[in-house]
């Protein structure tokens, strides 16, 4: 518990030594661009090949678990819809990301730190957390909502094409669900959702990555740490955020 | 002229650096000599304020370094160059990105005036035509005359070097040593190396401080430690058996 405590502190105080003022913008600027194209667009693949099969996953089992002649059939988009904008593009998207981008994170950290890259740009007083982990954070927060939002497009997308083609439901049953007492609100709930898990998944990543101390085996356990602590930080965040941005 | 006083660091319980009290002459070449684990490294990342230390000060000229603030510390670190044992180059950085590096950071200089400063950098390392290189394509040698290169960037006035022969064949260590001594005089720099080499400590040794479980155990030049009466450090410098025949043909002569 207590080891739990100091490693809470730890990160708070890492927290602060990376939220602080870039040395030079036109550097800080450029280095986003570099990782929001490692981090968010090396992604896109990965985020639409798992919501397709997402969406279609949750339209086939939502039909074969809801043969009642008195639902209406439209039910099983309109179910598909929300669970994909509510829970499925935000936290299940942002769990593989976590194996994803979090593994890369702290393993590209980690190996700076013990071949002592880290230490180069101290020596030249850069504020090295400051310098590696900003860029990431907010190359993720500002392009996982642009993920999120695929995902979701790519989510319903799947469903339509695989429950018209299973003959689960019918193209116009799909359709008239999707449209179906649609309440805007929760793409938004489902990208700021998405904005607290980047933020999550960077932050704790760089975190493991930038305390690393050994060799390669250490780096290797830093991004198993990585990722299991930010999937649990994520789940723990999902239960606070729906309580808070839907009750 | 850097000075560290008294100077004292622990590891959970393990006292690595006990009181150490040394001056490393401004424009030469001190060295740091000592067995693997006796605290080299330690003293030197203390030095440079990769570690704080416990106890004790460190001075960089008439400051005090170990006490200053952020800024000020961030500041002084400008005019501190430092070559890790392993390179320590950027593996996503090409050579010139590598050098280019502190210039981009702390310089408000134009691109040209940046290219023309990474390209004498590297001609003075004797590696020009490396610029588009990646770490991973160099030899252990290349590495480091970059690192030296990326070093002497920002024009330091003082330079830090651990264990710059480690990993290199008998010849590049010569190279990257009488490197490292022509930029030193070339510069008036005040450099402190690192090492457990002796072909080092003979070669451009000007001022050598010998540190034995953690405390400075003897001080001299390269000529004096060929006859010191010095047991540990006897046994460190003339460990092999070629070294001590040399010695006692010496002692013969």
């Amino acid at each position: 518990m207590i080891r739990l405590f100091q490693t809470i502190g730890e990160y708070i105080l890492f927290l602060g030594k990376v939220i602080s003022k870039p040395e030079k913008w036109r550097i800080f600027y450029r280095d986003t661009v570099k990782e929001i194209d490692k981090l968010g667009i090396n992604s896109i693949a990965i985020v639409a090949i798992i919501s397709a099969f997402m969406g279609a996953v949750i339209t086939i089992q939502t039909a074969y678990n809801t043969e009642n002649p008195i639902l209406p059939d439209y039910l099983i988009g309109l179910a598909a819809r929300d669970s994909i904008l509510l829970e499925f593009s935000s936290t299940i998207v942002a769990l593989i990301l976590a194996g994803k981008v979090g593994s890369h994170i702290a393993s590209e950290i980690g190996t700076m730190r013990v071949s002592e890259q880290i230490d180069a740009l101290e020596i030249m007083g850069v504020n090295s957390a400051s310098h590696l982990v900003l860029p990431k954070i907010t190359a993720a927060v500002l392009f996982n909502p642009l993920l999120c939002i695929l995902s979701n497009a790519v989510g319903i997308l799947g469903g339509w094409i695989v429950g018209s083609a299973t003959g689960a439901i019918s193209s116009q049953q799909y359709i008239e669900g999707i449209h179906y007492a649609f309440i805007p609100y929760y793409v938004f709930y489902g990208m700021l959702k998405t904005v607290v898990f980047a933020f999550i998944i960077t932050s704790i990543s760089a975190f493991y990555g930038y305390y690393v101390s050994g060799g390669s085996l250490e780096v290797g356990r830093a991004s198993t740490k990585a990722v299991v602590n930010s999937s649990v930080v994520i789940l723990l965040f999902n239960l606070i955020l729906t309580q808070l941005l839907l009750s | 002229m850097i000075r560290v006083s008294n100077i004292t660091k622990t590891f959970s319980d393990i006292t690595v650096l006990k009181g150490i009290s040394a001056e490393f002459d401004a424009g030469k070449t001190n060295l740091i000599i000592g067995q693997s684990g006796s605290g080299k490294t330690v003293l030197m990342k203390s030095i440079v304020g990769l570690h704080e230390v416990d106890k004790g000060d460190i001075f960089y000229d008439d400051i005090l370094f170990n006490k200053l603030g952020f800024k000020e510390k961030k500041h002084l670190l400008q005019q501190v160059g430092m070559l890790f044992q392993g390179s320590a180059l950027f593996d996503s950085h090409t050579v010139e990105e590598n050098v280019m590096y502190p210039l981009e950071m702390f310089t408000n200089q134009s691109m040209d005036e940046m290219l023309e400063r990474v390209n004498f950098c590297l001609r003075r390392v004797n590696m020009t035509d490396t610029n588009k290189l990646y770490p991973s394509e160099l030899s252990g040698g290349m590495k480091k005359r970059v690192a030296i290169a990326r070093a002497i960037a920002l024009n330091p006035k003082y330079l830090f070097c651990d264990e710059p022969n480690s990993g290199l064949d008998p010849k590049t260590s010569i190279l990257i040593d009488n490197l490292i001594k022509e930029i030193t005089e070339e510069y008036g720099i005040t450099t402190i190396v690192n090492t457990h080499d002796m072909n080092s400590v003979m070669g451009i040794g000007d001022k050598i401080i010998f540190i034995y479980k953690g405390e400075k155990w003897w001080e001299g030049s390269n000529k004096e430690i060929l006859h010191s009466d010095n047991q540990e450090l006897n046994d460190f410098v003339f460990a092999s058996k070629l070294a001590k025949q040399i010695r006692f043909g010496k002692q013969k002569d």
